[in-house]
């Protein structure tokens, strides 16, 4: 039955509304996050004031802190759908190293089968489990910046406050380098935005 | 700015009571270029308000859902908030040296405060609305606490502070501890406040001391109030009076749109 379902519509408007909430919302965290890392930078460099969402700092911790419900509720929306319809283990999985590097060569040779979009290849699965992964660790380590008395465990899993920013900060850095191949991918099969829009 | 010096140069002269009316004033006078400044800093999107081509008008409404957020997210915080949840204390060989100095102005415009005609005003909810000399604060049982600081803008210092456990002070000035808010006027012209559950938080000190030193003027003589619980903006330098109200006071950045509760 779900066969069917999968062969007829490539992608459930559930998915597709999910991804496109989850893209605004990482856009808006990660551009005013941008706004709120020029405050105090880590590193000796700044994001250039034209890609940064906010304004002033204040108005940066507005947009981060209100973007944040969203793609927390989003994501566990995700991923209770995920596991509940079984599209997780049907999508995602089986999926074992050697697939993926297997998957990766053929990419790379531009030799890997695009015809099926109801199947993602390998080196797909392992991206966007990735991602996801990328996701709940960027939320781990920003509820130990914005909470790190009052989740003590968070702080010392993430190495303290200080430290809990730095892992903030590259878990942003994947899913940034993650969205940019992710685009470019798109660009390169652009029957995949047709999917993930019209499900088909 | 200028209305600040004013003061500062004018406080020595005065009587507490001509001071709290002089604050009281220029509080009054510099709240409508508060407000400016919130117009002035505004909440736009930058390049996403010209990519999306949004009005000064929807913009307007994004401010406003976005303060509503923010108001969510003090009650959010307010139930997370644990009362017998300590902040990390750390050893002394950990403290920042030399300790940030950060406010809203240059450290050379700090006040100038002469610490033997200054009295604490203790008013609103409150069974005995009194001014407090400095003499009279360090009579009081003192406590010690090395503790991180944590500034909004993400950076972190770990400081000594020592002081008059807040709790036992409001105990002291029989404070109406079901009343809702704690607040603070500063000499700086800073003003901001907090939830009663901080202000009896048992780390929360009415701070007297720097480092085992009197507290200096650049990190708010004659008193700060030390919140390891909240960020830095939460912790008020300079204090010149303390009340007790179930009437939101606000607060000098709160108002222009950092979050209200501000915990860590």
């Amino acid at each position: 039955m779900s066969e069917e379902t999968t062969s007829a519509v490539r992608q459930p408007a559930w998915v597709r509304i999910s991804h496109w909430v989850n893209a605004l919302c990482v856009l808006v965290l990660v551009t005013s996050g941008w706004r709120i890392y020029n405050a105090s930078p880590i590193f000796d460099f700044r994001f250039p004031k034209p890609l940064v969402l906010g304004g002033w700092l204040g108005g940066a911790l507005l947009w981060h802190f209100a973007a944040m419900w969203l793609l927390v509720g989003n994501a566990a929306g995700y991923l209770l759908l995920n596991v509940f319809t079984g599209r997780l283990r049907r999508r995602f999985f089986p999926l074992s190293a050697p697939q993926v590097l297997a998957d990766l060569r053929a990419a790379l040779r531009g030799r890997l089968d695009h015809s099926n979009l109801a199947q993602y290849n390998a080196v797909q699965k392992a991206a966007y489990l990735g991602a996801w992964a990328l996701l709940l660790v960027v939320v781990l380590s920003g509820l130990a910046v914005w909470k790190s008395v009052q989740l003590p465990l968070l702080r010392e899993l993430m190495g303290g406050f200080d430290n809990a920013r730095i892992v903030h900060f590259f878990a942003m850095g994947g899913l940034v380098l993650f969205s940019a191949v992710h685009v470019l991918m798109v660009v390169l099969v652009p029957s995949t935005l047709r999917g993930m829009v019209l499900g088909r | 700015m200028n209305v600040r010096k004013a003061l500062s140069s004018l406080q020595g002269s005065l009587t507490p009571a001509d001071q709290r009316e002089l604050v009281k004033e220029a509080t009054g006078l510099l709240k409508p270029s508060a407000r400016r400044l919130v117009l002035r800093h505004g909440l736009t999107m930058g390049g996403l308000a010209l990519l999306t081509g949004c009005s000064a008008t929807s913009s307007d409404e994004a401010e406003r859902l976005l303060m509503k957020v923010s108001r969510f997210n003090d009650k959010v915080q307010a139930w997370l908030f644990d009362p017998n949840r300590m902040a990390p204390t750390y050893p002394e060989s950990m403290i920042t040296r030399p300790f940030p100095f950060n406010a809203y102005y240059e450290e050379f415009e700090a006040p100038v405060i002469d610490g033997k005609g200054f009295f604490l005003q203790v008013s609103g909810l409150v069974r005995k609305r009194d001014i407090w000399s400095l003499e009279q604060l360090n009579a009081l049982p003192q406590e010690e606490q090395i503790t991180r600081h944590i500034c909004v803008e993400g950076w972190s210092a770990i400081g000594r502070w020592g002081g008059v456990r807040f709790s036992n002070f409001l105990e002291r000035i029989g404070a109406d501890t079901t009343a809702r808010y704690v607040g603070f006027r500063c000499a700086d012209d800073y003003f901001t406040s907090i939830d009663m559950p901080t202000a009896l938080h048992r780390q929360t000190l009415l701070a007297l001391t720097y480092d085992g030193q009197t507290l200096p003027r650049k990190y708010g003589f004659p008193m700060k109030l030390r919140i390891p619980t909240k960020l830095g903006y939460k912790n008020p330098k300079h204090i010149v009076e303390i009340f007790v109200t179930n009437d939101y006071p606000g607060g000098y950045w709160e108002d222009q749109g950092y979050n209200w509760f501000g915990g860590s």
